[in-house]
């Protein structure tokens, strides 16, 4: 059987993606046996014109990783589709957005405010912003274009799977690459890589009726290892989230965060968790609702964690942003 | 030509699907702009239902359940409240006027109420314009 030919790409992303393909350890000895690295950006020094110069589709299966938010990525992202037979968003933030898409609830000027000037660490006294354009005696230099929104992977191109998580396991992707060289992959257009349930499903601790008469923050209180979390009023995503992950972060006493995006047939994630998470609020009295639901920092930005591009409503809906 | 704002009614079946057939026959004259789709009860109505209208080209929201202590299953209506008092939070956050979406209690008597409601929120969504314009 020939090689498979694969190629490995970042777009907005953080790097961990990268890194939990190298994290199979000494497997990557073994994918060097299955494949032929094509591109990968974070590791192997392929430029971008040794992809234009391949014919169409001659990369077997692209796993990308990250969200679109510039014109490189987005440039990119066209050429590798050209170039490849299977495209994988690979990773929460090609997937649904991920972190770099709660600029969403921004616009690309507030963006660049905060960024370049109002952060308690910036020190920028010359209010040097970067330009798209900028001549220098040795001639014009080119930046990509920062778009007004964050997109993900198939608002731009046609995705043929998607592998969720933030990072996806190790272990996922291990399976994921093994199926992709024996030809073993479901339809197209289906999450791979994660299970069919619910994270709840594969969680392990005590569920009882769920009442909350008080949220609580990780940050201050820390929880029973033992009993469900949003028992104790901490914000965990478990019910609106794809099982897949063996509920890692639970394991380490941290709430779910949501990384495996919703579960088969939500459509948006964050809804979902606002209706669980209201519902199970103990109190008929609407004044005390109030108190208790306005103890919840940021809510917005909880439930749409890793999921705001791909989300009903994709992000703030203000004049500025149109 | 003017805007009239598309706004999306869900009504329980059991008092506010009542309160507006109320209002019909008692031939109550009100704005024309609700579209109402009648559901079990208030409680059923998922937050994703109100994200969908507003995807889809409504410019408001109106969610109608029976007054506190009133339904028809004991509880729905307590639910859709405190859906209602997260969901304002998460809207706030992603720039919707809180006058495009509100949860009012309406019981089958109150076909007036309801003409009311639905009058002085087209009223106050004329005002704030489209909601898809302020879309990116």
């Amino acid at each position: 059987m020939a090689k498979l030919k694969l190629a490995l790409y970042w777009a907005a992303a953080c790097g961990g993606c990268d890194v939990a393909v190298l994290d199979i350890n000494e497997r990557i000895l073994k994918v060097a046996e299955l494949a032929d690295l094509l591109l990968w950006p974070v590791a192997l020094d392929f430029k971008y014109r040794h992809v234009e110069a391949m014919p169409d589709g001659h990369i077997d299966v692209c796993l990308f990783n990250g969200a679109v938010r510039n014109s490189e990525n987005e440039h990119v992202a066209r050429l590798l589709r050209k170039k490849s037979k299977v495209l994988v968003a690979f990773g929460s933030c090609a997937y649904m957005g991920g972190i770099p898409g709660l600029a969403n609830f921004f616009s690309r000027r507030e963006v660049l405010q905060h960024v370049y000037s109002d952060t308690a660490s910036t020190v920028n006294p010359g209010g040097t912003v970067p330009l798209e354009k900028v001549r220098i005696p040795a001639g014009e230099l080119e930046l990509p274009t920062f778009f007004q929104r964050v997109r993900t992977l198939d608002q731009v191109v046609l995705v043929d799977y998607y592998l969720p998580g933030c990072p996806p396991v190790v272990d996922q992707v291990w399976a994921v690459i093994e199926a992709i060289a024996a030809g073993n992959l479901p339809p197209p257009g289906s999450v791979v890589g994660a299970s069919d349930s619910a994270l709840c499903d594969e969680c392990e601790r005590k569920k009882d009726e769920k009442k909350i008469k008080q949220f609580r923050s990780v940050a201050t209180y820390r929880p029973d290892p033992e009993t469900c979390l949003l028992e104790q009023g901490v914000i965990c995503c478990g019910p609106a989230t794809r099982a897949g992950c063996g509920a890692k972060c639970v394991k380490a006493n941290m709430p779910c965060r949501g990384c495996y995006g919703p579960p088969p047939g939500v459509t948006d994630q964050g809804a979902k968790m606002l209706s669980a998470v209201a519902s199970v609020v103990d109190s008929d009295d609407p004044a005390e609702v109030e108190r208790i639901i306005s103890q919840i920092q940021d809510p917005a930005g909880t439930f749409y964690r890793f999921s705001l591009p791909s989300s009903l409503l994709n992000g703030a809906h203000r004049k500025e942003i149109a | 030509m003017t805007f009239e704002p598309k706004i999306v009614g869900i009504l329980c079946n059991w008092c506010s699907y009542t309160g507006a057939d109320l209002a019909g026959t008692a031939r109550i004259t009100y704005a024309p702009n609700v579209r109402i789709v009648r559901v079990m009860c208030s409680g059923r109505v998922d937050p994703t239902f109100v994200l969908h209208a507003l995807r889809g080209g409504a410019d408001g929201v109106l969610i109608a359940g029976c007054h506190p202590g009133d339904c028809h299953y004991q509880a729905g209506n307590y639910k859709a409240m405190r859906r209602y008092e997260l969901l304002k939070r998460v809207l706030d956050q992603f720039g919707v006027e809180p006058a495009r979406v509100r949860l009012e209690w309406v019981s089958a008597s109150e076909g007036e109420r309801f003409a009311s409601i639905v009058n002085d929120m087209t009223d106050k969504i004329r005002a704030l314009g489209p909601f898809k314009e302020a879309q990116g």
